[in-house]
C-alpha cells in the first residue's frame, strides 16, 4: 500500500468522522432539553389605549304593540298584512260583534221610547199647571167673596183645599217629568256604552308603524289580550347588545360604538349606548346595554345578529405590554422579564385593555424593562433562551 | 505498538463506513419508533400541562372530559370557588371536530375557554390573546393557520389572532381556542335544518302547543335552543395544599367526579392511549430484536470475509487477544457510527412526522448501551469463528 494512497484514505474517514461528530453535536446542541427557548422579547415603553368592549347583539324595536280585543272573541275580519306600514287610527282589525248590533237597536228603541215618556210627561205637567192656574182663580175669588160674606167661610175652605191639591199634583207631574228625562238619559248612556263597546272590537292602530307578524286569520277565536297583530315603530329600532360583565367596566350612557350587522358586515355602523339595563344576566354574566343607530338603515330586520363595539373611554397613556406577554398565575397577573439576561417573573397590577391586545401596566414594570412576548416553550426560572425577532413566519 | 482495527479499517474504509450508515439508518428506525411512543404520552401530558390546572372537575361517574365525554351546569364553577383551597376555576368545553378553512378543513380539538382564567394557552408563539368575547380564535401551530386567518366552525367565522406550539389532544389533534360561549354554541347547537325539524315536532305536539296558553309555544321553542352545559371545570388551589385533598372534597360534598393531575394522567396514559401504544410498544420491541440480528449477522459476515487475513496474523505469530482485539473494536466502531447516524437521522426527520415524535435524551442513552451491548455480543460470535481458524488457510491449506 502507498503511504500517498493510506493518506488519502486516512484524510476521508477524518473527515467522515468530522461531518459525523459535527452534525451529532448540533444534534445534540439543537434538540432536546440543552437547546435554548427561543423567544421574541420587547422594551416597556409608554402609550395610549384606548379601552373598548365588544358584544353581540339583536336589532330589537324600543316600541313595539300588541293589537288585541280586551274581550274573548272570533276574528271577523283583519284588514293589513305583514311588512304594511300603518297610520295611526287606521282599522287593523274587526272582532265579530255577535248580538251587540241588536242590543244597540233595542237601545235605540228604548231611548225613543223614554222621549215619547218624557213628552207624555211634559203634557200632564202642562195639564196640572192649568188645573192649578184655575183652582188658584177660584180660591181668590172665594177668598174676596167670603170677606164680604157673600158665600160661607167652609166654601172658602173648599176652595182653598181645591187650590193645594192642584199645587200637589203640579209637583207630582213635575217630578214624574225628570224622572222621565232621567230615564232617558240613562238609555242614552246605554246606548253610547253599547255603541263604545262595538266600537272597541273594531282593532286601530294606535301609532304610525309597521305590521310584523299577523297571528290570527278571520274565523279563529282569541282570548282577551291574545295579539291579532304585531305592529313595530321602524324609526326605534335599537340594538340589545350583551357585553361581557367582566370587561364591562367604564361602561356609561353614550359612549359611541360601532354597530356591524351580519347582512353588512364590511360597513361598520355609527352608534351609540342608549341605555344600560340596570339588572344584569346572571345566568350568562352580562350585561345589556341598548345601542341606538345615528341613522337607521334601509331594510333593517329585527332580530338580526350584530356585533357592537363600544369605545369605553377616551385613550389612556400609561405603561403597555401586548396581552401575550401576560401570565395569568393563581397568585395574579405577571410577565417574565429579562434582565441581564436572567430572566424572572415579576408580578404586575393591569390596568385597562384594549381590543387590539394592548394591556396597560399599573404597577410592577418601569420603561425600559424588557419583557418576553412570545416563546416556543413553557418558561421557567433559570431557562436558557435565544432571543430572536420572530418565531414563525417569514422574517420580516 | 499499530492499531490492527485500525488499519484493517483504512483498508477497506468505504466499505466500513457505508456498513455503518446502513446499520446508522436502521438504529434511527428503531429510535423513531421509541420516539413516537413518547411522542404519544408527551401529547396525553402536553394537553394536561397546557390547560394549566390541579383538579378537573367533570360530570359525576365519568372519566374527565379527555377519556369520556362530560356535561356540567357552567354554574357548577361558582360552588367550586366557594369550597376552601380553591383559588381558581373556570369553565372549558372540548369538541374535537373538522374546523373549515376555505375550501378545505383541519382536524381540530375546539376548546373553549375564559380569557384569563386556567385553560386558557399558556404561551404563544406569535400574535395575541382574545380580546373579544366572541369570534376570535388562537390556533396552533400545526393546524396550519396563519395569524388573520378566517377559520369558520358551525356558523360563524372566527378570526386568528394568536399562535401557539404543542397544544394538542391526546390523540395529536392541534388546539384552535374559541371563547366559551361560542364554544357552548359550537358543541350544542344544531344546524338549522335540525333546529326547523325540532321546532316542527314541538308545534305538532299537542301537550306544548296549547290553543288556550298563546305564550306557552314561544316559551318552549325558546329555551329548546338554550345550552348551558360545558364538559369540565379547571381548578387550580392554593399553594400549599393538597390537590387529593380538595379533590376528595369536592367529590363527597358538591356529587361531582374530581380528578388530580397524577389520577388523569393515568386515565390518558394507561386507558385512553392504551392499546396504540401497545401497538407501537410491539413494533418496537420487533424492530429493536431484528436490529440486533442484522448488527450480529454483519460483524460476523464481515469478520468471515477476512479469514483469510485472520489466519495470516496467525501463521506469523500474532496473539490470539490482539485477533479478538480487532474485532471486537471494529464491531464497536461500527456501533459507535451507526448510532451517531441513527440519531441524527432520527433528529433531522422526526419534525416531519405528522404527530409529535419525542426523542428522549434517557431513550438516546438507553439505546446507545444496547447498541453497544448487542455489537460486543455479536463480535463474541465473530470472535470464536476467527479464533478456531486454522493459520494452514492462509497457504491456502
Amino acid at each position: 500500500m502507498k503511504p500517498g494512497r493510506l493518506f488519502t484514505r486516512k484524510l476521508g474517514l477524518g473527515l467522515f468522522a468530522a461531518i459525523l461528530v459535527g452534525g451529532f453535536g448540533w444534534v445534540v446542541a439543537r434538540s432536546g432539553p440543552l437547546s435554548p427557548i427561543q423567544v421574541t422579547t420587547l422594551r416597556v415603553e409608554a402609550g395610549s389605549l384606548s379601552p373598548a368592549i365588544f358584544g353581540i347583539g339583536t336589532v330589537e324595536a324600543r316600541r313595539s304593540y300588541l293589537i288585541g280585543p280586551t274581550a274573548a272573541g272570533r276574528v271577523k275580519a283583519v284588514h293589513v298584512d305583514v311588512g304594511e306600514m300603518v297610520k295611526g287610527g287606521q282599522l287593523l282589525a274587526e272582532i265579530d260583534p255577535v248580538d251587540l248590533d241588536e242590543r244597540l237597536r233595542s237601545a235605540e228603541a228604548a231611548y225613543a221610547r223614554a222621549a215619547s215618556a218624557v213628552s207624555a210627561a211634559e203634557a200632564q205637567c202642562k195639564d196640572a199647571r192649568a188645573r192649578r192656574q184655575l183652582a188658584e182663580l177660584n180660591a181668590q175669588r172665594y177668598r174676596d167673596l167670603g170677606g164680604k160674606h157673600f158665600v160661607s167661610a167652609s166654601a172658602v175652605e173648599g176652595k182653598q183645599q181645591e187650590l193645594d191639591a192642584a199645587q200637589a199634583l203640579v209637583e207630582v207631574s213635575e217630578a214624574s217629568l225628570q224622572g222621565a228625562r232621567q230615564e232617558q238619559l240613562r238609555l242614552k248612556a246605554d246606548q253610547d256604552g253599547i255603541r263604545e263597546q262595538r266600537g272597541n272590537l273594531r282593532l286601530l292602530a294606535s301609532r304610525d308603524g309597521l305590521v310584523i307578524s299577523r297571528d290570527a286569520e278571520p274565523g279563529s277565536t282569541v282570548i282577551a289580550g291574545q295579539a291579532i297583530l304585531r305592529l313595530v315603530e321602524p324609526d326605534s329600532l335599537w340594538v340589545k347588545a350583551r357585553l361581557d360583565q367582566g370587561r364591562s367596566r367604564g361602561l356609561a350612557v353614550g359612549q359611541a360604538a360601532e354597530i356591524v350587522l351580519r347582512s353588512n358586515v364590511s360597513t361598520p355602523l355609527p352608534g351609540k349606548v342608549a341605555r344600560i339595563e340596570p339588572v344584569s344576566d346572571s345566568v350568562t354574566e352580562e350585561r345589556i346595554a341598548l345601542i341606538a343607530f345615528e341613522h337607521i338603515p334601509k331594510g333593517l330586520s329585527l332580530g338580526e345578529m350584530t356585533e357592537v363595539t363600544v369605545k369605553t373611554g377616551a385613550a389612556q397613556s400609561g405603561l403597555i405590554v401586548p396581552n401575550a406577554a401576560i401570565k395569568q398565575m393563581p397568585r395574579g397577573s405577571g410577565v417574565w422579564t429579562l434582565k441581564e439576561g436572567k430572566l424572572s417573573l415579576t408580578p404586575v397590577k393591569l390596568g385597562n385593555t384594549s381590543l387590539d391586545g394592548s394591556v396597560q401596566i399599573l404597577d410592577g414594570l418601569a420603561a425600559g424593562d424588557e419583557v418576553l412576548v412570545h416563546s416556543d416553550r413553557e418558561l421557567s426560572e433559570g431557562a436558557r433562551i435565544q432571543v430572536v425577532n420572530q418565531l414563525v413566519g417569514k422574517p420580516k | 505498538m499499530i492499531s490492527l482495527a485500525g488499519r484493517d479499517i483504512l483498508h477497506s474504509w468505504s466499505k466500513f463506513v457505508l456498513t455503518g450508515i446502513g446499520l446508522g439508518l436502521l438504529i434511527g428506525v428503531t429510535l423513531t419508533m421509541a420516539g413516537v411512543y413518547r411522542g404519544m404520552v408527551d401529547d396525553a401530558k402536553a394537553l394536561l400541562n397546557n390547560s394549566g390546572a390541579d383538579i378537573w372537575v367533570v360530570q359525576q361517574g365519568t372519566q374527565g372530559p379527555y377519556a369520556e365525554s362530560s356535561n356540567l351546569r357552567d354554574d357548577v364553577y361558582r360552588a367550586l370557588l366557594t369550597q376552601p383551597g380553591v383559588s381558581r376555576a373556570a369553565n372549558v368545553t372540548y369538541l374535537t371536530m373538522q374546523v373549515r378553512v376555505g375550501n378545505t378543513d383541519v382536524r381540530a380539538m375546539v376548546v373553549g375557554f375564559e380569557p384569563g382564567q386556567p385553560g386558557e394557552p399558556g404561551y404563544l408563539v406569535a400574535g395575541r390573546q382574545i380580546t373579544r368575547s366572541h369570534y376570535e380564535a388562537v390556533a396552533d401551530m400545526k393546524t396550519g393557520f396563519q395569524l388573520g386567518d378566517t377559520l369558520r366552525i358551525r356558523r360563524h367565522d372566527y378570526r386568528v389572532v394568536g399562535l401557539t406550539r404543542r397544544m394538542v389532544s391526546s390523540g395529536g389533534d392541534p388546539m384552535v381556542f374559541i371563547p366559551l360561549k361560542d364554544a357552548q354554541e359550537a358543541q350544542f347547537l344544531k344546524d338549522n335544518d335540525a333546529i326547523l325539524n325540532e321546532r316542527a315536532r314541538t308545534i305538532a305536539n299537542p301537550v306544548l302547543n296549547r290553543p288556550g296558553v298563546p305564550g306557552l309555544l314561544d316559551a318552549i321553542l325558546a329555551s329548546q335552543n338554550a345550552n348551558h352545559n360545558v364538559n369540565a371545570v379547571l381548578v387550580q388551589i392554593a399553594s400549599n395544599i393538597d390537590p387529593e385533598h380538595v379533590a376528595s372534597e369536592i367529590r363527597r360534598w358538591k356529587h361531582l367526579q374530581a380528578f388530580t393531575r397524577a389520577q388523569l394522567e393515568d386515565i390518558l396514559v394507561s386507558k385512553l392511549i392504551a392499546t396504540s401504544a401497545k401497538q407501537i410498544g410491539m413494533f418496537l420491541v420487533i424492530l429493536s430484536i431484528v436490529s440486533a440480528a442484522i448488527v450480529a449477522f454483519i460483524i460476523y459476515t464481515m469478520t468471515l470475509g477476512k479469514i483469510r487475513e485472520i489466519a495470516v496474523l496467525k501463521l506469523i505469530g500474532t496473539r490470539n487477544r490482539t485477533i479478538a482485539g480487532m474485532i471486537l473494536q471494529q464491531a464497536m466502531g461500527l456501533g459507535v457510527i451507526g448510532f451517531m447516524v441513527g440519531k441524527t437521522a432520527a433528529t433531522v426527520w422526526a419534525p416531519f412526522f405528522p404527530k409529535f415524535v419525542l426523542l428522549e435524551q434517557g431513550d438516546t442513552v438507553r439505546g446507545f448501551i444496547v447498541v453497544m451491548f448487542i455489537c460486543a455480543l455479536a463480535s463474541t460470535l465473530a470472535i470464536r469463528v476467527a479464533l478456531r481458524v486454522d493459520p494452514a488457510t492462509a497457504i491456502g491449506g
